[in-house]
């Protein structure tokens, strides 16, 4: 089997999935437990001066019947002594000491960040997260996000921190901030030796269209939380691979966001996660998740021939380019492979209504054509099709020729006025605007229903 | 030991014939509901012949707008609490679902509808409203799916409506003729007494009309009269021993269990003769009922049955027992039932031939001939001018329903010959458009 331990700047674990600073790291009964099931790491429920809390605490997002495709909490840091946690730091690392337990911290003062620094690290502590991601409630407070928004002042507190850290110091970003490489690189030249993100993105999960209220309602009303789950995972992707590819960033990069499965997990370390945390997940589903995400882990390093993590650490980031460098002489068509097809005629109405009036429509079958002088290869029927391989996308070039925007830009040929004859659309075939009025209306509700329901008038005898 | 032991009570009643189709609750109507694919030009639609707007209502309870959901189903069905639930939805708008050609299960159409206007009938949604009253006003004859749907859709054109109907209650054989695992009397009525407090239409019960005097009568006071007189008494087969005790029509059966239920007794040797879907509701209720013994005996092969092959799985599913190639030749027994005596016959070139010498007989208490209905047409003689086709089927125009009388239209069975409660329906909407129509001129 693949060996799935990690040395994250020197932070050791039996696997890179460490729970998040979060409630599931709120007590050492949850991380002993949580390491009993196999997680390879945790990250303290943040300590600091001990908060209290609000009832009604997490929102969630439902799609269709899925629950929880977004999620979202006003709670605070950890609100338990420090004393206490401590205690159960140290009685969790006696029992694994060869698991990664990391004290995430947030405090005020200069003095404040050296005496739980150290307290943490007598406590056992293998490394230290900063956070300065928390956005909602401590931030008010000029902690969390207002810290990891300000590079500069996450850059001083990182230093207090460095002065006397023994261990490992992580610092985690949040997202709410237009360019997260800056406060990652105030990380570094502070002297960090990793970062982790994303920490929560500020949110309002949903209104209660009855009490006219956001969630979580606290007594009737709320106040913005931290958006985190599922629908996260593209915002961190993006995020960690800004960092990942900076060139004055290079730290080792503990991902987090969205992750809920090994595939999710398989992602962030391709885009340069040597180490991933995990929450919601856990929160949703409990410990018991971690199974899936070695067992899918261990499968996809066999299948692939990997044998550590770091054989594919950053594997995919040369291959995430700025725009201007793809090749614009690749094209893909769509397929709709006929025998597959159960005729909901999705790929018709998504091309109709949201692409490019590729698709049609013809008599005796509920299997759509592609026109495919008209299409742009833009995925979108592939992507609502519901069957599995029914509609691919196919290349049609030959794969002899490149050429860029950046190159047609320097070699002069690409459009640069208003009505430039170079302009992509400029020769592609759309209707006339009029030819959409009434086009499909005995369609979307069919003849019988439109007479039945009076809006085809019977005709008189 | 019969597979169903005989109900005493009504709770046994209900656990022996217990709804195919029952009342989704909000979770599972959020989960099915979910599935559903928002079909482009949807062939569930298509397949519905009311013409319901089907991803639409189901969109909406997904979205968590089920009173929508059900505006939805009754702007295009007046019946669509019944619908959902007796509907043969296999065969039309669930056998159309996409899924099926993905070898997934199709979208619980029929369930989800039920629930979206049960709710709607519970919470008593304000859905319907008399449009202003245009002065005119219309008799319908018989408060079945078809006249109670042309009533629903006069009074919402702003007619005056007087429903006469022969038996004691409203919905016709949705309360008299459908099987009991189908449709409960209770939904039945409340889905009628909802539309008739919204809509305010008044129905005579226990008033047949019956004679020409009547007719007269009402020609006089009424602009338009409306036929939703449906079928009556099943065929007679003319065989010997008909008349004996425990020899009785399947309509005549089902009426009494539906009104009756576990008071009623049945066989518990019983033969059903017929191959349709009433001969398949029939032989399930038996098996329901406690008859050790289910025979169905059908003077076909089993691929020539009328019924729907899941209505056969139904019947088969609780015991009862397939006889075919067999032809009735006598009732046999002094006063009751003992028996019926057959003879075995082929199909040759579409041809049923008895094969001479192959007569036998089966023992049984108890024969339900489901061998069909005959048309009303003592009745429709009454009426000057009343066309009706070679198979005693009332003629009027395919859309608006009007008969050679100009006066009287009509729409069900009596028309169509015997269809589901969904077709009557929707040819009575549009019937009572037709009405509009011709009284508009």
């Amino acid at each position: 089997m693949p060996d799935l331990s990690i040395d994250f700047a020197g932070i050791k674990a039996p696997n890179p999935f460490w729970l998040a600073s979060a409630p599931p790291t709120n007590s050492g009964y949850q991380v002993m437990k949580a390491f009993d099931a196999g997680w390879g790491g945790a990250v303290w429920k943040t300590l600091g001066v001990p908060v209290v809390n609000v009832s009604s605490r997490y929102g969630g997002v439902n799609y269709r019947d899925k629950r929880l495709v977004g999620f979202n909490n006003i709670e605070l840091i950890s609100d338990r002594p420090l004393a206490d946690n401590l205690r159960e730091i140290e009685e969790v690392k006696k029992r694994f000491p060869n698991h990664a337990v990391i004290a995430s911290l947030m405090v005020q003062s200069r003095q404040e960040w050296h005496d739980i620094v150290r307290a943490s690290q007598d406590a056992g502590a293998d490394g230290l997260e900063l956070n300065f991601g928390c956005p909602h409630g401590m931030c008010e407070r000029g902690m969390g996000s207002a810290v990891g928004q300000e590079p500069r002042v996450l850059q001083m507190i990182t230093e207090w921190v460095m002065e006397v850290a023994k261990v490992p110091v992580i610092v985690k970003l949040t997202p709410n901030i237009s360019d997260i490489t800056e406060p990652a690189q105030a990380a570094r030249r502070a002297g960090a030796d990793a970062i982790s993100l994303i920490n929560t993105i500020q949110s309002i999960v949903g209104v209660d269209i009855d009490q006219f209220a956001p969630y979580p309602i606290v007594d009737g009303q709320g106040t913005n939380g931290g958006y985190c789950g599922p629908a996260v995972k593209p915002i961190a992707l993006n995020m960690l691979k800004n960092c990942a590819q900076h060139p004055d960033v290079r730290l080792p990069i503990s991902g987090i966001g969205g992750i809920e499965n090994w595939r999710d997990a398989v992602e962030h370390i391709l885009l340069g996660a040597s180490s991933v945390q995990i929450c919601t997940a856990a929160m949703h589903f409990g410990f018991g998740i971690i199974r899936e995400l070695t067992s899918g882990l261990e499968e996809y390093m066999l299948d692939k021939g990997f044998n550590t993590i770091y054989d594919f650490v950053g594997k995919a980031l040369p291959n995430v380019r700025h725009w201007e460098d793809l090749n614009m002489k690749y094209k893909v068509t769509a397929h709709i492979h006929e025998e597959k097809c159960i005729g909901c005629q999705l790929c018709y109405t998504a091309c109709e209504d949201g692409a490019h009036q590729a698709i049609k429509l013809n008599a005796g079958t509920r299997v759509p054509e592609i026109i495919e002088e008209n299409c742009v290869g833009c995925n979108l029927c592939s992507l609502v099709c519901p069957v599995e391989e029914c509609i691919t996308m196919d290349r049609t070039d030959d794969g002899t020729q490149h050429l860029t925007w950046k190159q047609r830009t320097e070699a002069g040929t690409a459009p640069t006025e208003f009505n430039d004859e170079k302009a992509g659309g400029r020769h592609h075939w759309v209707p006339e605007p009029a030819a959409a009025l009434g086009k499909e209306r005995h369609k979307t509700l069919p003849g019988r229903a439109r007479v039945i329901s009076g809006e085809t008038e019977v005709p008189a005898v | 030991m019969a597979e169903f032991s005989t109900p005493t009570t009504e709770h046994e009643f209900a656990e022996n014939f217990a709804q195919l189709k029952p009342l989704m609750n909000r979770t599972e109507a959020l989960y099915e509901s979910a599935r559903c694919l928002f079909c482009f030009d949807a062939p569930c639609i298509q397949a519905c012949p009311s013409g319901i707007d089907i991803p639409q209502f189901i969109r909406q309870i997904n979205s968590g707008n089920d009173t929508g959901a059900a505006r939805t189903i009754y702007a295009a069905n007046y019946f669509g609490n019944a619908c959902g639930k007796v509907c043969p939805t296999e065969v039309l708008c669930e056998g159309a679902c996409v899924y099926n050609l993905q070898e997934v299960k199709p979208i619980e159409i029929g369930r989800l509808q039920s629930y979206a206007t049960t709710k709607a009938i519970q919470e008593n949604k304000k859905l319907f409203a008399p449009g202003a009253d245009n002065g005119r006003r219309v008799a319908i004859i018989g408060a079945g799916p078809a006249g109670i749907s042309c009533a629903c859709e006069l009074r919402s054109l702003g007619y005056e409506v007087d429903v006469f109907e022969a038996q004691a209650q409203p919905s016709g054989l949705t309360v008299y003729g459908v099987a009991p695992y189908k449709i409960t009397n209770e939904e039945t009525l409340a889905e009628m007494a909802y539309l008739q407090a919204q809509l305010g239409y008044s129905v005579q019960y226990n008033s047949p009309i019956s004679s020409r005097e009547q007719l007269a009568e009402l020609e006089a006071q009424y602009d338009a009269i409306f036929l939703g007189i449906g079928l009556g008494e099943t065929n007679e087969l003319g065989l010997p021993g008909e008349d004996k005790i425990n020899c009785t029509g399947a309509v005549e059966f089902i009426a009494e269990l539906r009104q009756r239920h576990h008071e009623i007794k049945v066989g518990r040797r019983v033969i059903v003769l017929g191959g349709g879907n009433t001969a398949m509701d029939a032989a399930s209720e038996s098996a329901r009922l406690g008859a050790e013994d289910v025979v169905l005996a059908y003077r076909r092969g089993k691929e020539e049955m009328g019924a729907y092959e899941f209505e056969y799985d139904l019947a088969k599913g609780v015991g009862v027992k397939g006889l075919f190639n067999v032809a009735p030749l006598e009732i046999v027994g002094e006063d009751y039932v003992t028996g019926v005596r057959f003879i075995r016959t082929e199909t040759a070139g579409g041809r049923v031939r008895e094969i001479a010498g192959s007569e036998f007989e089966l023992p049984c208490d108890m024969v339900i001939k489901a061998t069909g209905q005959a048309k009303r047409a003592g009745f429709m003689s009454l009426i000057p001018g009343l066309e009706t086709d070679g198979k005693g089927r009332i003629v009027a125009d395919a859309v608006t329903g009007q008969t050679t009388n100009p006066k009287y239209f009509a729409s069900g069975d009596a028309r169509n010959g015997g269809a589901e409660v969904v077709n009557a329906t929707a040819e009575a909407k549009l019937a009572a458009r037709g009405i509009h129509a011709f009284l508009s001129k």
